[in-house]
């Protein structure tokens, strides 16, 4: 997932009411700076500084037998008619049509349901619903890899117990579904949790408006509780495009599984990459992944625009 | 109050920060944390005030036959660092190179992968620092891989001669003769899988066979590549010549008669495809001894023994490489005449080549060893006492000749393996894949400031 920078704290107050209130206050101030400065220095020179680096790279190019030389847009250019970096970004465009509403969606269905029904059952089933999150996304995508062996997965065991051949999940035809429920299996308890904790902060006494008005359970989650939470719906998409369009780790990890179905350029991520570490092509690299910024960066405003009247950031 | 607060959170800052600085301040050896450094070494340095040379590495044997080059020498220590296995390693070489500081002075380099550190200006001319007087101490085979044009860019130290390695229990079982050419083994394929309906198959094609595709093609007769580092700006590529295509073509169309398999190779399947009686044969070189043996749940009462690699034609047999390392000295080295002398005699010493041959599993480039009769007398335990050196492997690593690889494996690798991948899915015929591969690497050798020769 894509890291939000915290949001900068009003710092400004009324000035103290003293005869060094000048002073002090600047003392403040200065203050402030020294506070901020362990973070600033680190998204200084951990994210700004190569962020600009990349760039001033993407502008150049570099080759194995000739040296490097300012090269304009050209890598750009490349980038935009490079069929394996398209067919990578159409890749990722499918996924995020099929992940985001799959795991909003569930997410939804199960905080709303954990948010009727409070029982002890319900606590431990939230936590375990939660759980796969807490699993570090390599671990978590080499057990899949297990599990989905031909050879020795328990699902084998199954499909042999039934004596029917059982379906490589590793294979080209399969995998894309293969990634997806290793994804949404990571990260729908992640989004629910989102949700659920905006459905906890809902006035109760409009649950109450809405039974007098004789409004069925149904109705109350639907047309209550779903529009009143409408703007962590939207930020919980935002983060689920995001990091689909930005798929990089899961694919990492099973591409010498599933050498066949997963190559090089699988995702415009996982390309970059490839680009970069494997083939030396740092400069084209830096172009693939401002080109995917760019596209990412587009794909979230035209949501977020597309959903102004929901979010309430208009 | 308010003030020791704001006081010691300044201090916390300051300290932070430091230790910040320190991260990069700190890079008088040639790199911070991850890069290599003569203070940092896994080995204990035995003689102090002496030149430190850096060495990344990850033969078995390599903790050993450090500590005697350095209990031996007192004008000179090195100071090992494990900095991963093949591609890890080469990713950090890489980047290392890239950012002009961390890479260590001498470094493990598979022969496959040296042309594309030397493009990439990262390995020293050895020929320059005297390294010819060595030349002799080596195979034909191995010290043409080292070479580039008129420069030698590494030491051999392992080779690996392809033989293949067989189930005896399994063609017993079934009244199949040992196939000693292509042809037979074509014919065995069918026998077997007749036979047991399929559930035994000869072997295993990977689309991943990367430096085993490599070898086939070269026991073909095909040479994809044409590379001198004399002329670096030119190259040669010839992939969807006769021979390539008569090599992918034999064996997809082994796959598309479901007379091989498909697993990639060095994954958890194709493991136990071998280790419990799927594939009846592995054509692998001499260093895979040590993989068979240890197959975890492996079939108890398999019988593994190794033969010669079958041949196109049994009149002309030609052998064949697979693998193996040298030691380079890249362009960061502090004095790269000093390290070329370390590379070339760290195993020199009788002593340091036994550790090799019985810690490392190593198959020594040092015809000398090679003819040893320590080394050809030597009975191997798993395979029934057969003396491997004798009946296969010493013969193949004398006769090896040599190839020249890309200048660019990772990318030739990986697009090798998307095609015949494609092939073994039927989307293209082995001959199409070849020609797409062909035209692929012209493309990319072309936006790499390549000329096509």
């Amino acid at each position: 997932m894509s890291t939000t920078s915290p949001q900068l704290q009003q710092t400004a107050r009324p000035p103290i009411a003293t005869r060094r209130g000048v002073t002090l206050e600047r003392k403040h101030a200065r203050f402030g700076w020294v506070f901020l400065a362990p973070f600033a220095i680190v998204f200084l020179v951990f994210l700004v500084l190569p962020l600009v680096y990349a760039f001033w790279m993407s502008l150049h190019t570099n080759t194995l037998a000739a040296g490097e030389k300012f090269a304009g847009l050209a890598n750009y250019i490349a980038a935009f008619n490079d069929q394996r970096f398209l067919s990578g970004m159409a890749r990722v465009g499918a996924f995020a049509l099929v992940f985001v509403p799959l795991q909003i969606g569930l997410a939804l269905l199960f905080a709303l349901i954990l948010d009727e029904v409070k029982t002890r059952l319900s606590r431990f089933s939230r936590l375990l619903i939660f759980a796969p999150y807490a699993i570090p996304g390599v671990i978590g995508a080499l057990m899949w890899g297990f599990l989905y062996s031909p050879s020795f997965g328990p699902l084998v065991s199954f499909f042999d117990f039934l004596n029917v051949q059982a379906p490589d999940l590793l294979s080209r035809d399969s995998i894309f579904w293969s990634l997806t429920n290793i994804v949404t299996w990571q990260w729908t308890g992640y989004y629910m949790v989102i949700i659920y904790a905006s459905l906890q902060s809902i006035d109760s006494s409009i649950y109450e408006a809405a039974r007098i008005d004789g409004a069925s359970k149904l109705q109350t989650a639907l047309q209550i509780k779903v529009p009143i939470i409408a703007s962590s719906l939207v930020l919980t998409i935002v983060f689920a495009l995001i990091g689909t369009l930005q798929f990089f780790t899961e694919p990492q990890v099973l591409a010498p599984l599933a050498g066949n179905a997963i190559d090089a350029a699988y995702t415009p991520n996982l390309y970059a990459y490839n680009l970069a570490f494997s083939y030396q092509q740092f400069n084209y690299a830096s172009a693939i992944s401002f080109a995917l910024g760019l596209l990412v960066f587009l794909a979230s405003i035209v949501f977020l625009i597309a959903t102004r009247k929901k979010s309430g950031l208009r | 109050m308010t003030r020791k607060k704001a006081l010691l959170a300044a201090g916390m800052t300051a300290a932070l920060a430091a230790t910040l600085v320190g991260c990069t301040g700190n890079n008088s050896g040639g790199g911070g944390g991850a890069g290599a450094s003569k203070t940092n070494c896994t080995n204990e340095i035995k003689v102090q005030d002496v030149p430190v040379v850096t060495y990344w590495g990850w033969f078995e044997d390599t903790a050993q036959t450090v500590d005697n080059f350095n209990e031996s020498h007192d004008d000179v220590q090195i100071c090992w660092t494990n900095a991963g296995q093949g591609a890890d390693a080469y990713t950090k070489l890489s980047t290392s190179l890239q950012s002009k500081s961390g890479a260590p002075d001498i470094v493990q380099v598979e022969y496959d992968w040296l042309n594309s550190f030397l493009i990439q200006g990262g390995l020293v001319n050895m020929a320059e620092h005297g390294i010819e007087e060595y030349k002799d101490n080596f195979t034909e085979g191995a010290w043409r891989d080292v070479s580039s044009g008129d420069g030698v860019y590494a030491v051999p130290v392992d080779l690996g001669p392809v033989g293949m390695w067989y189930r005896q229990d399994i063609f017993d079982k079934h009244g199949i003769k040992i196939p000693t050419t292509w042809e037979e083994y074509a014919a065995a394929a069918e026998q077997l899988s007749k036979a047991t309906g399929g559930e035994t198959l000869i072997g295993n094609f990977a689309p991943n066979g990367q430096g085993q595709h490599y070898a086939l093609l070269d026991q073909a007769g095909a040479a994809p590549f044409e590379f001198d580092n004399g002329n670096p700006t030119e190259i040669s590529i010839n992939h969807n010549d006769e021979a390539s295509k008569k090599v992918y073509e034999y064996w997809l169309n082994l796959v598309d008669k479901g007379l091989v398999g498909t697993d990639q190779a060095w994954t958890p399947e194709f493991n136990t495809g071998l280790g419990g009686g799927r594939y009846a044969t592995a054509i692998y070189p001499a260093w895979y001894s040590i993989h068979i043996s240890a197959f975890q749940d492996g079939d108890p009462a398999a019988v593994w023994r190794a033969a010669p690699i079958p041949q196109w034609d049994a009149a002309n047999p030609k052998q064949v490489n697979w693998g193996g390392s040298t030691l380079a000295v890249t362009t960061q080295a502090d004095d790269a005449a000093l390290a070329t002398k370390v590379a070339a005699e760290l195993y020199a010493p009788e002593e340091n080549k036994k550790l090799g041959v019985e810690v490392g599993g190593l198959f020594l480039a040092y015809p000398e060893m090679i003819e040893s009769e320590y080394f050809q007398e030597r009975p191997y335990e798993f395979y029934g006492g057969q003396k491997l050196n004798k009946d296969v492997f010493g013969k193949a690593a004398l006769e090896y000749k040599g190839v020249t690889f890309s200048p660019f494996s990772q990318y030739y690798y990986d697009e090798s393996q998307r095609l015949l991948s494609e092939a073994i899915a039927g989307n293209v015929s082995a001959s199409e894949a070849a020609d797409q591969l062909q035209k692929s690497l012209e493309t990319y050798a072309t936006e790499q400031g390549f000329t096509l020769k």
